[in-house]
């Protein structure tokens, strides 16, 4: 698969492409700032982009703009944001054009390299891959109906929302499959989320549940 | 013959001082001719509805004229400078001369030429006949010789009255400096004080001036903290997230190393990511990024988010707020939490950030222990004082055992 990488850090971008490398990519082109994303994106036609949200010219949020721009007119590019902290707001923004094929992390999350490599090649095969941290944030704006669940509940929502597989799940919680997948029906009846088997589109019901701007 | 320099100097000033006065003389007596042809006149014909109308003209022309005399006299013969009361006025027009009749300076200045005139130029003119007479006892021998005979012996005997006459002109000469002194500071006194701006003036442009230093001081404290925030964003961050990554790369491409180098690789490793937490944390309270692109309510949840106990967070503006306003609100709102994340051992925080009316008001309340005391340098002075320097309010109510809240409004009229 191919891949451009958008940061304007050189230091950085030279660890970015030898991890992606090292997941199986092939870095097609190396880019310092937005416009030239946008352009290599066209050129090239890469199934990733891996983009930093702080670019020049205004280090503010060219990255995010980028992001929807791809995902945008460009489709079959997933996207993964790369930041030094993660905004719930820039998130929204992301999940609000398309909730598949997208990835929001902090910078941090390379240095745990094959987590990092399986997060984007999720992400790339029209997966979802939030942060942590983004996802606490958009718990936290999500207050009020999610009083109806229990810790647990919180939990494996919040695992789900990073886009995590039933047994991915299972794995980080150390439990059995069958026992998510009781949590996550009941976590989908109370919120009123629509039943679906398939992992990715349970993702997506419950990103748009989080995503949506509040009543 | 060479003079002492003391004797210069005081020489000096004294001539310095006594021209001032004598300058004085037809400016402070300018006005005297008005109201006297108008006594007189008024006193004559019994006519005041004519006379009291054109000498009010008089004066009212003459008061702006003699004032920039004055000016212009103070500032060429003693160098002090009686400043305007500001605002100077661009443009004269007939809207700015009636603006000006009706303000208490006009009728300070009226009250300096017409009031204090008079007694001024007496004090001068004594002065001056000081000067004079000092001058003309003191070198009598000079000059005697000249007059007739009769009055020579008569008025002035060589050796008789003479002595007398020499003896007050040095008297006088010897006191003419303190005196010539102390008349010019007392008219320059006067004149700062009537024709310059007032205490209210002053007060009120000193207000203005630290006012606007004031804001101009916030506004680089901000920007100091951003350029803070994007340097180590742009240095030190990344520096540290390569060193992780590429840590991270070792121990993903060298699982044959000897259990030993592992071991402290892994726990560098560990080490690069809290150090990257760390800093992540603490640049993101200087300022964040999102705050300046999409405002206040989106910086909090990032904000809250991070705190590690259940926050309620309730972000109701119809718009957004001046930067300044965001900023300070911002600051306060992470210093809050900080300080209940420390101290208060709560279980959960609320906060709300309401608009209401022109005032932004936020509110941190948690159900810890209470007994927060700004004196305990617990940080809470430090927001007192931030919240003070946009002229907001800052409350604290913490009984011992809870709950505690803050609650700051800040204006934010636009």
């Amino acid at each position: 698969m191919r891949a451009v990488i958008a940061e304007d850090s050189v230091l950085l971008r030279v660890g970015l492409v030898k991890v992606l490398e090292m997941s199986g990519f092939q870095v097609v082109a190396e880019v310092g700032d937005a416009e030239a994303l946008l352009a290599a994106v066209e050129e090239h036609r890469p199934e990733l982009a891996l983009v930093d949200v702080r670019m020049p010219p205004t280090f503010t949020d060219e990255g995010v703009r980028a992001a929807a721009a791809i995902r945008r007119d460009r489709p079959r590019t997933a996207v993964v944001l790369l930041s030094q902290y993660v905004e719930e707001r820039y998130a929204a923004d992301l999940l609000a054009t398309n909730t598949s094929g997208v990835g929001y992390l902090l910078k941090q999350r390379v240095a745990d390299v094959q987590d990092f490599a399986a997060a984007v090649r999720r992400v790339a095969e029209g997966g979802t891959a939030l942060d942590p941290q983004v996802v606490a944030q958009l718990l936290l704006r999500r207050g009020d109906p999610l009083a109806a669940l229990t810790p647990r509940e919180r939990e494996v929502l919040a695992l789900m929302a990073e886009g995590r597989s039933n047994a991915g799940i299972a794995e980080a919680l150390t439990v059995g499959e069958s026992a998510v997948a009781k949590h996550i029906n009941n976590i989908l009846a109370k919120l009123d989320l629509p039943v679906a088997d398939a992992d990715h589109r349970r993702v997506l019901a419950v990103l748009r549940f989080l995503g949506a701007p509040r009543a | 013959m060479t003079i002492p320099p003391r004797l210069g100097r005081l020489a000096r000033r004294a001539r310095r001082d006594t021209g001032f006065l004598a300058t004085g003389v037809p400016v402070h007596l300018a006005l005297v001719p008005v109201w006297a042809w108008g006594a007189t006149t008024t006193a004559r014909t019994g006519n005041w509805a004519l006379t009291l109308p054109v000498s009010a003209a008089l004066v009212l022309g003459g008061v702006p004229v003699l004032t920039a005399v004055q000016r212009y006299r103070h500032r060429a013969l003693l160098g002090v400078d009686i400043r305007r009361s500001a605002p100077v006025p661009q443009r004269r027009s007939p809207a700015t001369a009636l603006r000006w009749l009706f303000s208490p300076r006009a009728w300070r200045q009226v009250g300096y030429h017409l009031v204090l005139g008079p007694p001024a130029a007496l004090s001068e003119l004594l002065v001056l006949m000081a000067a004079v007479a000092g001058l003309a006892g003191a070198t009598g021998y000079g000059w005697m010789w000249a007059l007739p005979a009769g009055v020579r012996r008569d008025w002035f005997g060589w050796a008789t009255l003479m002595p007398c006459w020499t003896v007050l002109g040095l008297v006088l000469l010897s006191l003419l400096p303190r005196l010539a002194g102390v008349a010019a500071r007392a008219e320059s006194r006067s004149a700062a004080a009537l024709l310059g701006p007032s205490r209210a003036d002053r007060l009120q442009e000193r207000v203005a001036y630290l006012a606007g230093s004031r804001t101009g001081l916030i506004e680089a404290v901000d920007a100091e903290r951003r350029r803070i925030e994007r340097d180590l964003h742009d240095g030190t961050q990344q520096r540290l997230v390569s060193l992780a990554v590429n840590l991270g790369l070792a121990m993903a491409t060298r699982p044959d190393l000897p259990g030993e180098a592992r071991e402290v690789l892994a726990e560098a490793h560990l080490e690069a990511k809290a150090a990257i937490a760390e800093l992540a944390d603490l640049v993101r309270g200087l300022h964040p990024a999102v705050l300046e692109d999409r405002g206040l309510d989106a910086a909090l949840s990032g904000l809250a988010a991070r705190v590690p106990l259940p926050v309620r967070l309730r972000v109701e503006l119809p718009d957004r707020a001046a930067p300044a306003v965001e900023s300070v609100a911002y600051f306060v709102i992470s210093e809050a939490l900080a300080n209940v994340t420390k101290h208060a051992d709560a279980s959960r925080v609320e906060v709300t950030v309401r608009r209401v009316g022109t005032v932004l008001r936020v509110n941190v309340t948690d159900d810890g222990l209470g007994g927060a005391d700004p004196a305990d340098g617990t940080g809470l002075s430090g927001l007192a004082k931030r919240v003070g320097s946009v002229d907001g309010a800052f409350r604290l109510s913490s009984p011992v055992g809870g709950p505690t809240t803050v609650t700051v409004e800040l204006p934010c009229a636009r």
